[in-house]
Parts: C-alpha cells; structure tokens; sequence
C-alpha cells in the first residue's frame, strides 16, 4: 500500500496509532498455509461464517421475542406470522443452529483424519474443544426458549441430570433451574446465557482458537511441517502459500456451495423431517402433560444414547450421567493418547483406520439410536433386554475403545513413510 | 530500589516485596469471591419462587377410611388416601399383575415401604400426574364390579385417557401404556394426623 495516495496516508495514519496493516499482513496476506489444502479445510471458515450468521439473526430475533413463559411461545409465533420478514429470520437462525454442528462435527473429523490436534497444536485443539462445549451450551440455552413442549421436557430432563449429582445433585439443580420445576426464572436466565454469557465466551475461544492456529501454523493433509523447508532468502515455507488471496478465494468457493444447501434447507425444508425443528416444539410447554417420547435435536443425540444405555445403578443415574460427561470431555485427552509417528491418515497403518471407521460408525449409529424410542427394535428374544438398548452399550463402549485403546494402536501401528515435502 | 543505569534489566523482587504481592493477591482473591456470593446467591429460587414451592400442611384427621383428598403442591395434584384395612390387606393381592410391584424405580423417598408405598400404610401420599402423559387419574378405590373395572378390579387409580390402571400404591399394571408407578413426593408427619407435603426430615 503506497503512502502517496490518498489511502495509503490514512493507512499510514493508522499504522501510526494502531498495527492495521501489521495485523493484515500476520493473519491474512502473510500467514503462509501449507498449498495442498482439500475440500476438509472449507469447514473451519465455514465455521465461523455460521456463528457470524448466529449472532446476526439473533440480535434481529431478540428485537422481538420475550423471555416471559407467558409470552414466549406466542412471541415466536408473532415472529413467524406478524414480524416482517421474520419467518426468515427465525428459520436463518434455527437452520443455522443445526448447520452450525454439521460443520464443526465435519471440522473434528478432519482433526481426526489429519492428525491436526498433535504437537505443536494442543492448544489449537483444546479451544477447539471449548468452542465445542459452548456450543453446546448454546444450543442447550436456545432450545428453552421457544417454550414448546420438547424445549420444556428437554430442559427438564437435562437439567434433572445435575440432580443425580450425588449429596449435591439436588440443589444444584435448583439453583440451575431457580425453582423447583422448569419455569419462568428458568426461562429467563437461559435466555441471557443465551444471549450474553455463552457467546461471549464463544467469541473469545474463536479468537484465541485462531491466534494459537496462527502462532503454529497450519496442519495440511499430509501431516508434515512446510516450516522444516523454508527458502533460504525469505525465509518464507516453500510449500506455504499466503492465505490472502490463495485461501480466501477458496474458501468463497466453499462459503457458495454452502449458503446454496443453506438456503435450500430455509426455504424448503426448514423443519427438515423434524430433525432441524421437532413437530413438539409446535405445541406450547405444558408442564403437565409429558410428550409420549422426548428425544434431543439430532447433534445430542449420540451422547443421549449413551445417557439411556448406562443402566441406573445404586438406584442413581448418576454413571449414565458421568459417562455422557466423559464422552465429551474425553476429546481433551486426544493430543496425548495418539503415540503415532505420523499424523496424517495417508501414512496411518491399518489399525488406526480401522479404529476410526469404527469410531466413525459407532458416533453415527449412536446419534440414530438417540433419536429413536428405547423399544423401535423390539426386544433380545428370551430377555427382557431391548434391542436398541443392547446395541447403544455395545456402540458406547466402541467409542471409549477408540480413546482408551489409541496408545496402544498408535504405537504399534505399520505406518507408511511420510514425505519430506507436501503432496496433493 | 532502583539503580536506574540497570534499566530493563530485571532483579529479583525482595522478599518482603514479594510477601505483599501475594498478600495482596490474597485479599483482592477473597474480594472477588466475596463479590461472586451475591451473584451465584440470586440464581437460587427467588423469594416469590420459594413461597409457591413451599411444603404443604394436611390435616387428615377428618379423613374417613376409603376417602382421599387432594392438595395442590408445585402444581401438581397430591392425593391423600386414607386406605381401609381391606385396602392394606388387597395390597400383596396385586403383586402378579403390576409392572414393578417392588417399585424398583426410584419413584419414591427411599423411606417408604415398598410395596404400600408409604410411611404409614393407613394414608397413602402420591403425585396424581399419569407417569404416561401426565393426565391425571381418576379414583376407582372401590373394589369389584361396581368399579366399572371388572369383577377382580382389587381398588385402585384409573387414568381416562389412555387407560392405565394403579393398584391402591399407585404402581401400574403390566401392560399398560404408562411405563412407570406413580410417583410418591417427599412428606413426613407432624403429627400423628398432621402430613407435610414436600419436604421430609432431609429438608425440601
């Protein structure tokens, strides 16, 4: 940028008083990224397009929607048929929630397939983690608010899960609700979690998400380090490219194709077979009339199978409870349970895919058994066991496997040679 | 403490500079847990909250044998039944034809017993919500024909919307649409005729 234009002084101005162009250069136009990335690189910018999409269509929502269990139901109904434009915004912001998901669970698997969360990259992937229960959060809070019958039941059942907390469990739930049932203070304050407090936290995970990206350099699909062969001149990667413009053109690539399938899902599908919103959540909360089957929004679904497939113990739900935490809680550990020699899954040996198809499986057919009632499948002929039940355990126990067993598979695996350089 | 020429250089705090770093880190520590005790405290149930969740007092002294009265308590219906010495006895009568009769769910304060599913077995506390969809049954506490039930109907609930039947415990039958026995809220006695309705010795 030349300082004898007219935008080059202001710029220079700038410079002057805060690091514009220092900051344009160390996060865009001279943040060099590994030149092989593939189509699983999309969903990190994606990612952040969604939570932008998020926040703005919430702000529009929260112009008109009341946190009052009184109004609440009906001030969403206002939203859909008085508000100009307002199904738009709603169903932007409902679609949104789901896509938000699709994304990021598509940005883990390349974590996964890529080996991206291995040193140097811990902390790149600990905030990933953060985001991710955040996230969750986040979509916990929201659900509440459109005061249907699945948001009330759901935040009963979830909320009832604190109170199997041994000795504590009972006030903590409480306080969490602030009554005795799911009511009015509940909403209210789910409603600035919602708002305020979670996205807030986003916010600060995505930024420093970025910056420790940033500090270390971004993984590629193969696995190996561009900055081991920098040119000796610049001292620049020599299979790094600048991610302004090379991956920013790219990446409108990705953002087009997914605003199409976006766009397609609001305005023609935006319930999506009840998967996005559940037919439920159309009646007001009743809180004395419980709907025949709750089940989560699909992205909590393989986590609920495994709430329902821990059998209640010392008359406590509480292991069902401690094994769900652990499911998630357990991605912390991945940076040091993986002893591979290699990070990507073009040089893993056959025991690492094998683990992760079966991981992949197991999260799949757990988030489908989540979605269905305990007896769809009948029961284990001669018990009185059930079907889905059985196959929820032995799935449940698939996916610890994956975690617990990866020291063991990582290390005495037949991995291929890594190449010195990136391939495509 | 400063040799000025050393500029940029870092020494090595005192000890005593370092006892009143930490010292004051303490105070401003407990400061700001002090200041999050209010704040955490105004998430518990509000005062207006406690006042319509609070225990409800029963007198049942004037309560016939074979007669029940309901209280409201949450918002939820709670009977209270005062069992006849037929009822008590029809009791173990049902075991064969319920769901759960030892209430293996955790559907009542452990203090209870678990077939009459109370403390005393002359009155009987239960949550009147179907654990099917949350209608509330009816009572059908006579035994036989009369019941509309059928000739071997021992006394119990019967629930009009989808037709689940309690024995007199409030456990369901086998086969019926509602997964689980009533529930029984947390109470104790004040008295031998005096009942508190949600709250026992352990508090609320």
């Amino acid at each position: 940028m030349s300082s004898n234009t007219k935008t080059g002084a202001l710029v220079q101005w700038i410079d002057e008083r805060f690091p514009l162009t220092s900051l344009w250069k160390e996060h865009l136009s001279e943040y060099y990224a590994p030149k092989n990335f593939n189509f699983w690189y999309y969903f990190g910018s994606l990612a952040l397009l969604v939570l932008v999409i998020q926040i703005l269509s919430g702000i529009f929502l929260t112009m008109h929607y009341k946190p009052d269990a009184s109004q609440a139901f009906g001030s969403v109904e206002y939203i859909m048929r008085d508000v100009p434009w307002g199904w738009l915004v709603r169903y932007i912001h409902s679609t949104g929630a789901s896509m938000f998901f699709v994304v990021v669970y598509l940005h883990m698997l390349r974590g996964l397939l890529y080996g991206s969360y291995r040193k140097p990259r811990e902390l790149v992937w600990i905030f990933g983690v953060l985001i991710y229960l955040c996230l969750m959060a986040e979509a916990f809070f929201g659900y509440l608010l459109p005061w249907g019958q699945m948001s009330y039941w759901g935040a009963q059942v979830i909320v009832n899960l604190f109170s199997a907390v041994p000795f504590i469990g009972e006030d903590l739930s409480i306080w969490i609700r602030g009554d005795y049932v799911v009511s009015d203070a509940t909403l209210n304050r789910f409603f600035a979690f919602h708002v305020i407090a979670i996205p807030l936290v986003l916010v600060g995970l995505v930024a420093a998400h970025i910056i420790a990206l940033h500090e270390v350099g971004s993984n590629n699909p193969d696995g190996v380090d561009i900055k081991k062969n920098k040119d000796p001149k610049t001292g620049i990667p020599l299979d790094g490219i600048p991610f302004h413009p090379y991956y920013t053109v790219k990446d409108i690539v990705g953002v087009v194709v997914f605003l199409m399938v976006f766009s397609i899902i609001v305005f023609f599908m935006p319930e999506l077979g009840g998967y996005f919103l559940e037919y439920n959540n159309f009646i007001p909360a009743d809180p004395l009339k419980t709907p025949a089957h709750i089940a989560p929004v699909w992205y909590f679904t393989p986590y609920y199978a495994m709430l329902r497939a821990v059998p209640a113990m010392f008359g406590s739900q509480f292991p069902g409870v401690v094994v769900m935490g652990a499911a998630v809680l357990i991605f912390f550990a991945l940076p040091w349970l993986d002893r591979g020699k290699v990070k990507s899954i073009r040089y893993r040996g056959p025991r690492y895919k094998a683990a992760l198809a079966g991981f992949i499986v197991s999260f799949v057919i757990l988030g489908w058994l989540g979605v269905e009632p305990t007896d769809f499948l009948g029961k284990v002929p001669g018990t009185s066991l059930e079907v889905a039940t059985l196959l929820a355990r032995v799935f449940t126990l698939a996916y610890f496997a994956f975690f617990v067993l990866m020291p063991w598979f990582t290390a005495n695996d037949t991995e291929k040679p890594e190449p010195q350089r990136v391939t495509w | 403490m400063g040799d000025s020429s050393k500029e940029g250089q870092a020494k090595p705090a005192s000890s005593s500079r370092r006892y009143l770093l930490w010292a004051t880190g303490a105070v401003g520590a407990v400061g700001a847990i002090s200041v999050a005790v209010p704040f955490v405290s105004s998430m518990l149930p509000s005062a207006r909250a406690r006042a319509a969740g609070a225990p409800v007092e029963v007198d049942v002294s004037r309560l016939e044998p074979g007669m029940m009265v309901t209280v409201e308590w949450r918002g939820q219906p709670v009977w209270i039944v005062h069992r006849t010495q037929e009822m008590i006895e029809a009791i173990p009568k049902w075991a064969d034809r319920l769901a759960d009769p030892d209430s293996s769910q955790p559907l009542q304060p452990a203090y209870v017993d678990k077939n009459t599913r109370a403390i005393k077995p002359d009155y009987l506390v239960l949550v009147g919500i179907c654990s099917h969809l949350g209608c509330s049954p009816s009572e059908k506490l006579k035994a036989g024909p009369d019941s509309g039930l059928g000739a071997d109907w021992l006394g119990g609930f019967y629930c009009p919307c989808h037709g689940s039947k309690f024995d007199v415990s409030g456990r369901v039958l086998k086969g019926m649409p509602a997964p689980n026995n009533l529930k029984v809220p947390p109470y104790r006695y004040l008295t031998d005729t005096r009942i508190l309705v949600g709250e026992d010795s352990k508090g609320a």
